[in-house]
């Protein structure tokens, strides 16, 4: 069945959209029922007026019902099948596909469009030293020096006899390089320290959430309390770019403010002040579950305590969600993450709190409390397993306990060995 | 004399310290710095070797190989590559463009006199 042939089902289809009945349409343009409804399924030809009309009363541009929008569409659908190489799917129906199913196909169309996009980026993320062309200038400049620093070097220390004003001008052309290579490499550190990377496009809801609640440092005193609204907050955070990213945004603002209620502001000052960070005690005091204690302290901690106190969330299937980072306990941006993290051991007993001394490994292995626990999420049901989400605070310690359980942040950037957790070789461990 | 050597590499630094040292091992070198005239530089007066660096101004080096090993003046040249980035795609790169050999940055002196010496079979 040719494109032009399918007029009709394009009748049909927008109708159904419109939530009109076959007779009601019928009526309104001064046909019967069972003529609207051979047209429908394309055993008449239909044009001129008639076409006109019925376009009218389904409110759509006649050429929409006549030529359909989805030329773009099957060209689309064509090279979905092609890229195929496990299904063969009915070629000579590509035409009636659309036509019939235009939502289905458009689907499967906007499906094929993002999956090249992220098979592009994931092309990039991996390869980056021919994708990213500022990686490559920098780490060519940056060779280059290097390998002038070494050649005359080289020349240096081997040449006997050298003459003083070649001595002179090879020791001024070190001098040169090795502030240049010192420039570059400094400037390279910051590149990929930076958000001005591959990556940048590529945050995710919840990240582009960690960022909006990093950009207002964790401080949300008009929404906490009361007053403010949230979705008119939301609404004007730039770094919420997408739908996902401000729904996401809503929920948590709106879990701050649940907390924030039950655990205000000055009454966990004054707590603080009496007992110190003592989340069992926070909890017996606001009469809270110890999730909401950890939640509280973590926003709180930047304004109520010593120091900054980080926070990770995460789902029973291990997916990092929300986290609220602090310097020295590094939070791998996609997942995999260390298992050996007291996060994880939470969702292994529900509901049972853990406290574990932590240091984490590297060359400036800083030490941590970590509480965890893993709490239900919803309500309960009889027979009905449980989901579970674990939170573990992550508090700066100064004093060293030499019973801390060593932890990483993920297996490829961690020196640790005979780690009986090791999912991929380091890539410290070769020497970097 | 000794035998001609052509250096064609943009980093000036680089260009002093290579020039200096097989000057040293009984070469005669002449250096150039962009890729724009190259061609026709070795066109004119082929050397007995050419020492080809990747990243150019105005032309990459393998474009320059490319339309060298066209020519018949240029057709047998050794030619030396010098590049960046060891990546197996940089080295079949250069052997398609036909390149005698292929060096990494940051090679030492040695290396470099080693190759050149190989190159030309002194």
């Amino acid at each position: 069945m040719s494109r032009d042939t399918l007029t009709g089902s394009r009748i049909r289809e927008r109708r159904a959209m419109a939530g009109m009945r076959q007779a009601e349409l019928a009526r309104q343009v001064g046909i019967s029922a069972s003529y609207l409804n051979l047209i429908e399924h394309n055993r008449r030809r239909i044009g001129g007026k008639l076409l006109v009309n019925i376009a009218t009363v389904l409110s759509v541009e006649p050429s929409l019902l006549s030529e359909g929008a989805e030329a773009a569409l099957i060209s689309t659908l064509r090279e979905a099948a092609a890229d195929s190489s496990m299904f063969q799917p009915e070629m000579d129906r590509v035409d009636d596909f659309a036509g019939r199913f235009p939502g289905w196909a458009e689907l499967i169309a906007h499906g094929h469009r993002r999956i090249g996009n992220l098979e592009r980026t994931a092309a990039t993320l991996t390869d980056r030293l021919t994708h990213d062309p500022h990686l490559a200038t920098s780490m060519h400049e940056m060779l280059s020096m290097v390998t002038a620093i070494r050649s005359t070097a080289g020349i240096l220390a081997d040449t006997k006899e050298i003459e003083p004003e070649w001595r002179n001008r090879f020791h001024r052309n070190i001098n040169e390089d090795s502030k240049r290579l010192a420039e570059s490499s400094q400037s390279l550190v910051e590149y990929l320290d930076g958000a001005g990377d591959a990556g940048a496009e590529l945050t995710s809801p919840m990240e582009e959430v960690e960022m909006m609640l990093a950009t207002h440092d964790y401080r949300f005193p008009n929404l906490e309390e009361d007053g403010e609204n949230i979705d008119a907050f939301v609404a004007e955070q730039s770094q919420l770019t997408t739908q996902e990213a401000r729904t996401a945004a809503i929920g948590t603002l709106k879990q701050l403010r649940s907390d924030a209620r039950r655990m205000p502001r000055e009454a966990v000052a004054e707590a603080l002040q009496k007992d110190g960070l003592d989340p069992s005690a926070l909890a017996r005091e606001f009469r809270v579950s110890m999730a909401v204690v950890f939640r509280r302290i973590a926003i709180l901690s930047d304004d109520l305590l010593p120091s900054p106190v980080g926070i990770i969330m995460c789902d029973s299937s291990g997916t990092l969600m929300l986290r609220k980072p602090v310097e020295g306990f590094p939070v791998p941006r996609f997942s995999g993450a260390c298992p050996k993290w007291p996060l994880f051991q939470a969702l292994t007993q529900p509901m049972r709190p853990i406290r574990r001394d932590v240091t984490v490994t590297g060359r400036e292995s800083k030490q941590f409390i970590c509480y965890a626990i893993a709490e239900a999420v919803g309500t309960l049901e009889f027979n009905d397993d449980p989901l579970y989400r674990a939170y573990m605070l992550v508090v700066p310690v100064d004093t060293v306990q030499a019973d801390a359980r060593e932890v990483g942040s993920t297996c490829r950037v961690c020196p640790s060995v005979g780690c009986d957790g090791r999912r991929e070789p380091s890539i410290l461990v070769d020497g970097i | 004399m000794g035998k001609r050597v052509l250096l064609i590499e943009d980093e000036p630094n680089i260009i002093e310290a290579i020039s200096f040292i097989l000057s040293r091992d009984g070469w005669s070198v002449s250096t150039h710095s962009n890729g724009h005239d190259a061609v026709d530089l070795v066109q004119s007066n082929p050397p007995d070797l050419l020492i080809l660096d990747v990243m150019l101004p105005g032309k990459s080096g393998f474009e320059i190989l490319k339309e060298l090993r066209e020519t018949t003046s240029a057709e047998t040249l050794p030619v030396l590559m010098l590049t960046a980035r060891g990546q197996k795609a940089d080295r079949e790169m250069a052997e398609r463009a036909g390149a005698s050999r292929f060096m990494t940055k940051p090679f030492s002196n040695a290396e470099v006199l080693e190759a050149v010496r190989e190159l030309v079979g002194s």
